[in-house]
């Protein structure tokens, strides 16, 4: 299971890059494998406002329709449009090209919720 | 092999028609002048052309491939698909119901409005409710009305922070629908180790600002959640109302009334419990109950009774408004009236001491050979794991599939998402012994394939009309209409 040491990840396995205070989310390897081929991938708006724990996007398999959660509080600033044509970019490559949305962190946000490479990858073993 | 089925359009010979139209009997009047000149097509349409003859022969042969209860078993997890008797197509057929206008003036049609009557009373006889309306035509439609009333409920005291709706996480996906198109906002509520709610999650969700904790009971799992007092008393608690999710009411009839255990709404799935078609035959009916407390919110018009006579009482000022023209799926619910009366409380009671006997068989003998998460006495339902066979690159998706070769429809699959690799069996009451026995040889069968032969699963089917189908590749590029 590729885990990348330089991000940070949720117990939802939502995979967040921080870059000032602007971080990049999408969803883990594990977590796409568990979907099975993403068919359709619905994102929101830029400019909306999530709060930490929302629903902010949909991701639609063959097995199942999945919400994915807000793993921070801020604002939409940019979405990965790629995905409305080739949903399966989040199968593929999931840190990379399949990326879902970029968000602005809220005035205070604190991401030492955080779960570290090492803390996801035993957390994970626990979940077996 | 069967041969593939050419579309309707492939049939097509230039020139053929089915049809023989008499000549016009009026003056024949140039189209222009009947219609502005945008409205009129270049082109004729490009319509198979065809003899009735191959009509009949194309549809015939295309339903033929349907599988369905009345050609085979059917044990699809949640669903309910026990068999239709056939005396339920009789009593709707009888002209009196068939031919009956909607609009007819309420003396005429006192017989269907005393079935609508009575049917509403057993319902709430069986649900231990206080009144009933017939209106919803889906369960995901109950669901939605059921919704409203509680929202009107709150708003009608002034309650108007109550905007959460709380779902466990071994819900039905409807659930969460349901409260959405309702704008509510969903909180789930986590599973214990015994497959019922949390009960110290539940409390920590709950607040002043819950409408309702939905609740299916058996859940999915098939499993009745035996705090249901303590749930209740939560929820009541903090103000918030419980709805009841009846589309498992298939496991509890005559033994347990939603009413008695603390719910204050249900709906019912006529289309499942009371043996009314069902998965494409269609329509549905989602019948709601409340306690006494929301029966002004209920959707007009009502049914009501008066010395001996019958009629809609559309003065219902508080109510939620119509959810349906008319009066609901009326053929449906004559159906489920029948089925009632023929089956009488005793029958009722039988069909979920047998429905849950023929799932606890099952269970009995598929666990060991596929996983079972929690193993315990099961109600209508079990859910299997295809965690043994995954160890083999078997997926669940792969027995699903392989169950079609010998004649079975598939179970439920992937759902609940609680559960990996999801297999989830409902064999419903009408089920004999060897019936259930055969099943169990082909999945025992499919499980040693797994292991010695995982390539025969994986590719299956082998002996339906057209092979394993790209499901991906459909959903990601549909073709929807077919073009030459």
């Amino acid at each position: 299971m590729n885990i990348p040491q330089d991000l940070k990840y949720t117990k939802e396995h939502e995979w967040i890059r921080v870059e000032g205070n602007r971080v990049t989310v999408g969803i883990t390897d594990y977590a796409q494998d568990q979907l099975g081929d993403i068919v359709f991938v619905e994102l929101p708006a830029v400019g909306d406002e999530v709060e930490s724990g929302d629903g902010f996007a949909v991701l639609e398999s063959v097995k199942a329709a999945a919400d994915v959660y807000a793993p921070v509080s801020g604002t939409v600033v940019e979405v990965n449009e790629d995905l409305e044509d080739d949903p399966a970019l989040v199968n593929t490559d999931p840190y990379g090209q399949g990326w879902l949305a970029v968000f602005e962190l809220a005035e205070g946000e604190d991401l030492s919720e955080l779960m570290t490479a090492e803390e996801y990858q035993q957390f994970l073993a626990e979940q077996e | 092999m069967g041969h593939p089925i050419p579309l309707i359009f492939e049939r097509s010979v230039p020139g053929r028609t089915g049809y023989s139209l008499p000549e016009c009997d009026v003056p024949e009047v140039p189209v222009q002048q009947l219609l502005p000149a945008g409205q009129i097509r270049q082109e004729a349409p490009r319509l198979p052309q065809v003899s009735e003859g191959d009509v009949i022969r194309h549809y015939v042969n295309l339903s033929s491939l349907n599988h369905s209860v009345d050609t085979g078993f059917y044990p699809l997890g949640s669903c309910t698909m026990k068999y239709n008797p056939k005396v339920n197509e009789t009593a709707t057929r009888l002209p009196g119901f068939a031919r009956l206008h909607p609009l007819v003036p309420e003396r005429c049609a006192q017989g269907a409005l005393e079935l609508m009557y009575n049917l509403e009373q057993y319902l709430a006889e069986i649900t231990g409710m206080d009144a009933v309306s017939l209106q919803p035509v889906a369960g995901a439609h109950g669901e939605y009305t059921g919704l409203k009333i509680i929202a009107a409920y709150h708003k009608a005291r002034g309650d108007h922070k109550r905007t959460t709706v709380l779902v466990p996480d071994s819900a039905h996906g409807t659930n969460p629908a349901s409260a959405a198109m309702v704008g509510m906002k969903i909180v789930e509520v986590k599973s214990d180790c015994h497959g019922c709610v949390c009960l110290e999650d539940l409390k920590a969700k709950v607040d002043d600002t819950v409408a309702a904790l939905m609740l299916t009971n058996p859940n999915t799992l098939g499993l009745f959640d035996i705090n249901i007092a303590e749930i209740a008393e939560i929820v009541h608690n903090a103000g918030g109302l419980l709805y009841y999710d009846g589309a498992n009411a298939n496991a509890i009839l005559g033994k347990v009334r939603p009413g008695d255990t603390g719910f204050d709404v249900v709906h019912l799935n006529l289309h499942k419990t009371f043996s009314t078609p069902h998965g494409g035959g269609g329509p549905g009916s989602g019948p709601v109950g409340v306690k006494a407390q929301l029966i002004p919110y209920l959707p007009a018009p009502r049914v009501v009774k008066e010395g001996d006579q019958y009629r809609l009482d559309y003065n219902l000022p508080d109510s939620i408004g119509k959810v349906h023209s008319f009066y609901g799926n009326f053929g449906v619910n004559v159906r489920a009236y029948t089925y009632i009366r023929m089956m009488g409380g005793e029958g009722l009671e039988r069909v979920s001491e047998d429905a849950v006997l023929n799932a606890n068989y099952l269970q009995a003998r598929l666990k060991g050979h596929y996983h079972l998460e929690y193993d315990r006495l099961c109600m209508h339902e079990f859910v299997l794991s295809g965690k043994l066979q995954k160890a083999h690159g078997v997926r669940t998706l792969d027995i699903a599939k392989r169950l079609l070769d010998f004649g079975v429809h598939p179970p439920t699959i992937y759902f609940p998402l609680i559960i990996d690799e999801a297999i989830m069996i409902e064999p419903t009451e009408t089920e004999g012994k060897e019936t259930l026995d055969y099943f169990i040889d082909v999945m025992l069968q499919i499980a040693r394939e797994a292991k010695e032969d995982p390539e025969n699963v994986t590719q299956a089917p082998h002996t339906t009309p057209v092979s394993r189908l790209d499901e991906v590749g459909a959903a990601r590029n549909p073709v929807l209409r077919w073009q030459p």
